[in-house]
């Protein structure tokens, strides 16, 4: 199934902003973070179609992934 | 009429009382410059000092303001510009909670940070920068870190905002916010990029933009590796005062159920719907 991921503030970097892949029936959104080389532990808001995820959902075609990270300071 | 309220009437020129003037009522009738203040506002006369306000705020939305207690948590980058901008927008009462010193690595960014107050606590330089800056607004400085068992500072508070440093404290203080029945205004900041929401009253929505729930996170962000520049906390901390002044006038549209997402580097604004 098409899954289009997108990458934002410092996570883009040496990544990309936007993408298409392809990924098997069933794919959790753990699975494409870990596929994309991100630490769950700097792994803000996950966000599919627009609305706020938990990282073990389960994507189905045509999805939007959007992955955020950790942002702290003040 | 009260001699005081004489005394302002006939000061006043249109609709404004000028500053010189709020001072001699304060001096002459041996009142705080709030107290005239209030009074100025109860009789519809705005002061001075609030005129170019006045397009988007009514006398009325400026006493609703200065009878406003805003509890800000954390003096740092986000917390200066917050006590700036809320006491210049005429919040009256505004409470400071932070630990810490003025170090040498605040100066890049701290509003309230400058090399002759290295050393000096934050919350006892926020107290000196508002009185040189609106004599009329009061405020409370607690030096002393924030947590659980700081609950009791918030009362009174109409809503709290978040100038802290850390995920953990930042979860404690929305999880005191959540019990007392206050909104929480969230912002947070890593190199380029920010974040805000507003947590209302009774929610707990940071627990959903910090992942508590679905995997383990750090305690902080990615701030550690990124640092912090000038114009990030800058244009957090507007943000965060913009939603403090709806939620205390009860106007617009706040970013409750929504985070807003801050990309500076490519000026990119996302919004999550939470």
């Amino acid at each position: 199934m098409q899954i289009k991921v997108k990458l934002f503030a410092m996570f883009r970097n040496g990544r990309f902003k936007v993408s298409e892949f392809d990924f098997p029936e069933g794919t959790t959104c753990r699975r494409i973070v870990a596929e994309i080389g991100l630490a769950e532990e700097e792994l803000g808001v996950i966000m599919v179609n627009g609305r706020h995820a938990q990282i073990d959902r389960i994507l189905a075609e045509g999805d939007t992934l959007s992955l955020f990270p950790l942002v702290g300071g003040g | 009429m009260s001699e005081p309220l004489a005394f302002i009437r006939s000061r006043r020129i249109g609709d404004l009382l000028p500053w010189a003037d709020q001072v001699a009522a304060a001096e002459r009738f041996d009142l705080s410059l709030a107290q005239v203040e209030d009074l100025t506002l109860a009789a519809d006369i705005l002061p001075g000092r609030y005129q170019r306000n006045r397009r988007m705020l009514s006398c009325a939305d400026q006493r609703t303001l200065f009878n406003s207690r805003v509890a800000i948590i954390g003096c740092g980058g986000l917390g200066g510009y917050v006590l700036e901008e809320l006491a210049r927008l005429g919040v009256g009462e505004l409470l400071v909670v932070d630990p810490d010193v003025f170090e040498e690595h605040n100066l890049n960014r701290q509003l309230l940070a400058s090399p002759l107050d290295l050393g000096r606590r934050k919350v006892d330089v926020a107290v000196e920068r508002v009185a040189r800056v609106n004599p009329a607004v009061s405020v409370t400085a607690v030096p002393a870190a924030f947590d659980l068992t700081k609950g009791g500072l918030l009362q009174g508070a109409r809503v709290a905002v978040d100038g802290l440093d850390s995920i953990d404290a930042r979860l404690e203080l929305a999880s005191v916010c959540r019990d007392l029945g206050i909104p929480l205004v969230h912002g947070a900041i890593a190199g380029w990029y920010g974040q805000l929401t507003t947590q209302p009253p009774g929610e707990l929505l940071l627990e959903k933009i910090y992942g508590r729930a679905g995997h383990a996170i750090a305690s902080n962000g990615v701030e550690k590796e990124l640092g912090n520049p000038s114009f990030t906390p800058a244009v957090v901390a507007s943000l965060e005062v913009a939603e403090v002044c709806k939620l205390l006038l009860g106007r617009g549209t706040t970013l409750a159920g929504r985070c807003l997402n801050i990309d500076l580097l490519d000026m990119e604004f996302c919004e999550i719907r939470l």
